[in-house]
């Protein structure tokens, strides 16, 4: 993965640009604040952070049109901003209060939101790709054009049903984008140790499904791919593949204490790749903001994050009715 | 603004650490990611992260110090003019006290009403085997909404594997009847997808046994996602096929998931024994809001029954059905157990015992006032069903009535089950394996102490 950073000449507007900026940031600020709230026990069990691969869903959702749908793993804080649901109920959910997404109910792993049409939020390694697949399956039978982004990770893309999934989505041509969110690790296995081939986005081609690696540290270069695979399956040739080669900075969970990879290669990553640099340095070097505009955004959002990390705070525990509801419809 | 950095939790179990080492130390100027200290926790040495930049003024607690609590403020940091940190953390409101017992509000959910007979009475019935009733349910269904759709193994081309899908293909077409490869997880994760995006999929395995590789959307997935959501997203969904022990198919083709699936909250669970409930009850299924497993037998498939002909005939979901009404002793099964109870109680009747014959129909929600009822009037029950004997639906009901109508026994709950046995395939030892009519008889007479 040959990351061009800011050196590469890009046409992207300064609009576009700024947005990312923005969104990648907000990610950012949301996930140090939630693994502060962790730290302060505000919030339990388990809570895995986007940190690192902000690129991915903020150039992929760039790319997403109304009624279009979206669902991942357990690592999900990041899909749910960048598809616009509202930090204040993603915290509160977080922190287990009345009004997060899931009344409380959910927690990090499991939110949901019929409005953004983000379909979770879940915990089995790799359930989501069927599920997502049949997101385009009710598209296809309604005769639609939407699509359907299914994110995963390299550790799920080692699940059977992923190729079971491959195979129907193939054979349906269903669209469905599966995004394979290549962070290098499933929680302390470097991926050459679980993984009989380095390059996951080839496994498609079994299948008659077309893939490719993309460097997920560069929102372009995602956003780009995104639009090449969104296009191949609104106009109805079936399913897409997108090997995002990304990396998180974080421990797998909360409770990581990542004695699996040294130091050193974290801190490589940061400095040399990291996604949201790239765009500042686009920013500044393309003279589309000054380091002034950029603190501003800085502050924005800092603010924003402060707000829902306060709200979720403030908000009451669920009532212990609750205990009791939605079970059934 | 100066902020505390406090003892982080950096696990979920725990309370306290410790600080093993500093490697930032006062006058330090760091930014967000930088490595504070190593921490020791109850699971592992962690490292600790800045969260916001700024300066470290002070340190407040050694390095090598052990025992420090969560959130003891551990150092301060300096930030650059800016409003950044939540500062301590807002006191938790304090749990209110615990709820109502949970084991007695957990069962009871079905309200108290009598066990009503949905047909009105000097309607017209025609004759149906249960294959006919389930295929008429389906394609009635089919026909009021596009949103409901068939998929399975062989549910189309080849008219379905037990030809429950006869003709279906033909009337509504490949869009909407579905052969599927033969992969249970991926066509499940598939269909319950669908069913999260507003669709409402019938999934025909079939046969249950199949079925085990698709649990975990059964259960996680499809059974879940409306609580795990606060109530924002359902799963319309009906998986259906045969269950049960079939003929001489051996250990891995015969077994009766009726308790497994009526363990788990969010689904429903019905297994009909006549054609007029196996017609009711999928009907209901399809249009109910929830995941519905309707658990078929094989060997029912050509049996015929009367059938109420009418053009929307439904049975509702979570209510028995009384077959019989008797006074000596009450008889619950369900499913094709039915056929085993309904023999003992002729046979019974011949010697003078009267027995009250109660189809469940729904195994999920269970229909507990009907049997509460049946057995405070004949003091004494026996549960027949053909699954496996540990835990049990008859286990659960036994529990259930000594818990709400122990005073009106007088003999112990007996429950008739299949053997503790994976099931053989030799004739005589299959045999010896399921539950006889027999086996039921001396049930009764045991409780009723003839
Ligand atoms: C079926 C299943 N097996 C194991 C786990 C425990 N587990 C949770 S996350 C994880 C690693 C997954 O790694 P990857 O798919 O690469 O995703 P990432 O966490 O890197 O985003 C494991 C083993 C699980 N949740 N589900
Ligand atoms: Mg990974």
């Amino acid at each position: 993965m040959a990351l061009s950073k800011a050196a590469k000449k890009s046409n992207t507007s300064k609009d576009e640009l700024l947005g990312y900026y923005r969104e990648m940031l907000q990610i950012r600020r949301f996930e140090e604040k939630a693994g502060q709230l962790y730290g302060m026990g505000l919030i339990g069990g388990f809570c895995h952070l986007y940190i690192g691969q902000e690129a991915v869903v903020v150039g992929l959702e760039a790319t997403a049109k109304e009624g279009d749908q979206r669902i991942t793993s357990y690592r999900d804080h990041g899909h749910m901003l960048a598809c616009g649901m509202d930090p204040k109920g993603v915290m509160a959910e977080l922190t287990g209060r009345s009004d997060g997404y899931s009344k409380g109910k959910g927690g990090s792993m499991h939110m949901f939101s019929a409005e953004k049409k983000f379909y979770g939020g879940h915990g089995i390694v790799g359930a989501q790709v069927p599920l997502g697949a049949g997101l385009a399956f009710a598209n296809k039978y309604r005769g639609n054009d939407n699509v359907s982004f299914a994110y995963f990770g390299d550790g799920s893309a080692n699940q059977g049903q992923v190729y079971e999934t491959f195979n129907m989505a193939s054979l349906w041509a269903l669209p469905v984008i599966f995004v394979i969110e290549n962070n290098q690790y499933a929680m302390g296995t470097a991926m050459k140790r679980s993984t009989s081939s380095p390059d996951i986005y080839t496994r498609g081609q079994a299948f008659g499904i077309p893939g490719e690696a993309v460097d997920g540290m560069d929102v372009l270069a995602v956003k780009a791919a995104g639009d090449k695979a969104v296009a191949h399956c609104r106009s109805g040739k079936g399913p897409y593949i997108l090997e995002m080669k990304t990396y998180r900075y974080r421990g797998h969970s909360m409770s990581d204490p990542a004695k699996y990879r040294t130091r050193e290669e974290v801190q490589k990553v940061r400095e040399e790749k990291d996604p949201i640099d790239h765009v500042r340095d686009l920013l500044l070097q393309g003279k589309h903001a000054t380091e002034e505009d950029l603190k501003a955004i800085d502050k924005e959002i800092k603010s924003i994050v402060n707000e829902s990390a306060k709200f979720a705070q403030e908000s009451p525990e669920p009532d212990l009715s609750e205990l009791w509801t939605d079970i059934y419809a | 603004m100066a902020t505390n950095i406090l003892m982080p939790a950096l696990s979920p179990t725990m309370e306290e650490g410790t600080l093993a080492k500093w490697l930032v130390k006062e006058g330090d100027t760091v930014s967000s990611g930088d490595i504070l200290a190593e921490i020791e926790t109850d699971k592992a040495t962690m490292e600790f992260e800045a969260v916001d930049d700024g300066l470290i003024t002070k340190i407040l607690i050694a390095e090598g110090t052990e025992g420090v609590k969560v959130n003891t403020p551990i150092a301060v940091l300096l930030e650059e003019g800016e409003d950044t940190t939540v500062e301590a953390p807002v006191a938790q409101p304090a749990a209110k006290e615990v709820a109502a017992p949970a084991f007695i509000a957990a069962i009871t959910t079905t309200e108290v009403r009598p066990a009503m007979e949905e047909v009105p009475a000097g309607t017209k019935m025609k004759t149906l085997t249960v294959r006919e009733a389930l295929r008429e349910a389906m394609s009635e269904e089919m026909r009021l909404d596009d949103n409901v759709y068939l998929m399975g193994e062989e549910v189309a081309e080849y008219q379905g594997a037990y030809k429950i899908s006869q003709g279906m293909l033909d009337e509504f077409g490949p869009r909407r009847v579905i052969d599927t490869p033969i992969t249970e997880h991926g066509f499940t994760g598939i269909a319950v997808g669908a069913a999260f995006a507003g669709l409402r999929p019938i999934v025909e395995f079939m046969t249950f046994n199949f079925a085990m590789q698709a649990i975990d959307h059964i259960i996680n997935s499809a059974a879940k996602t409306l609580y795990m959501s606060g109530g924002q997203m359902g799963c319309p969904i009906v998986f259906r096929g045969a269950n049960g022990a079939a003929a001489r198919v051996g250990a891995q083709h015969s077994q009766d998931y009726a308790a497994w699936y009526a363990q788990i909250p969010g689904l429903k669970v019905v297994q009909p024994y006549s054609a007029a409930d196996a017609k009711g009850l999928l009907k209901s299924a399809i249009r109910d809001p929830n995941p519905v497993l309707v658990l078929e037998n094989e060997i029912l498939y050509g049996r015929s029954f009367e059938v109420p002909d009418l053009p929307d005939f439904t049975v509702p979901l979570g209510r028995a059905r009384i077959w019989r009404e008797g006074s000596d002793v009450t008889i619950v099964s369900f499913g094709i157990g039915m056929q085993y109870a309904l023999e003992a109680a002729d046979e019974l009747a011949k010697e003078g015992i009267s027995a009250e014959v109660i189809d469940l129909r729904t195994i999920r929600p269970i229909d507990y006032e009907t049997i509460l009822t049946s057995v405070r009037k004949t003091n004494r029950c026996v549960t027949v069903e053909e699954g496996f004997p540990v835990c049990s639906i008859g286990n659960h009901l036994s529990a259930k009535i000594m818990t709400e109508a122990f005073d009106y026994l007088d003999a112990p709950v007996i429950n008739c089950a299949g053997k503790d046995v994976p099931m053989p395939y030799a004739a005589n030892l299959e045999k010896l394996a399921l539950i006889t009519t027999k086996e039921v008889i001396e049930a009764v007479k045991s409780v009723t102490y003839r």
